[in-house]
């Protein structure tokens, strides 16, 4: 299951969601809003998604994580919006009888969201600058 | 031939919209861009960029067909 979701990430929710019975290992990772990036003050973030695509390509990202490794279940979901620092901005969460197939799964999934995803995320700084992360290859402006 | 191009993050900001029909006479996404880029002066290179037609990832040399949605993809950063 995965989601896009404008409301704050209801962690236990989500863990739960995961339960078995038979699973020895739950792994769980959430990225948050840090204060600083690239020696700048962070004051806050604001996420934007194309969500009609990100939610395919999040829900293709999740049966790819359960045909590569033994799991009960995998679940991720992804915040939209403006987020404080310390929000927790992605979620995913694994399930499996051992902790090695969970720590796996849950290590591919975050890796491929932040490759895959079409989401962006816009900075704004203390100082009251603000920009678009990781567009480094984008060309300063002409006018 | 009309398409509807729909724009996200530095995008929306540079063309000042969050969606648009645009008549053109562009074959591909390639040349649509270029199109859009002499309009509204995106800063995205062309080499990080992707596209998705009608809600599906394609090639930004994919034939454009009259009715097609359009979103060009800079660089993406979630998580």
């Amino acid at each position: 299951m995965f989601i896009i979701s404008s409301a704050p990430i209801d962690a236990e929710t989500l863990q739960q969601s995961l339960g078995n019975p038979g699973a020895g290992a739950i792994v769980v990772f959430e990225g948050c809003v840090r204060n600083q990036n690239e020696g700048k003050s962070v004051e806050a973030l604001e996420y934007e998604a194309f969500i009609e695509l990100a939610e395919k390509e999040g829900q293709r990202i999740l049966d790819e994580a359960q045909l590569k490794y033994e799991l009960f279940s995998v679940h991720a979901t992804h915040r939209l919006g403006q987020l404080a620092i310390g929000d927790a901005a992605v979620w995913v969460g694994a399930a499996a009888v051992h902790r090695g197939e969970a720590f796996s799964a849950c290590r591919y999934v975050i890796d491929e969201l932040k490759e895959r995803l079409p989401v962006w995320k816009k900075e704004h700084y203390t100082d009251g600058d603000a920009h678009w992360v990781n567009c480094q290859h984008c060309h300063s402006a002409v006018f | 031939m009309n398409v509807t191009v729909q724009y996200f993050a530095m995008f929306r900001e540079q063309a000042g919209v969050a969606q648009e029909l645009v008549t053109t006479d562009a074959t591909s996404p390639q040349l649509l861009y270029n199109e859009l880029s002499d309009r509204y002066g995106f800063t995205v290179d062309g080499d990080v960029l992707k596209v998705a037609l009608n809600s599906e990832f394609s090639s930004m040399n994919h034939p454009l067909k009259e009715g097609d949605t359009v979103v060009f993809i800079p660089p993406v950063a979630g998580g």
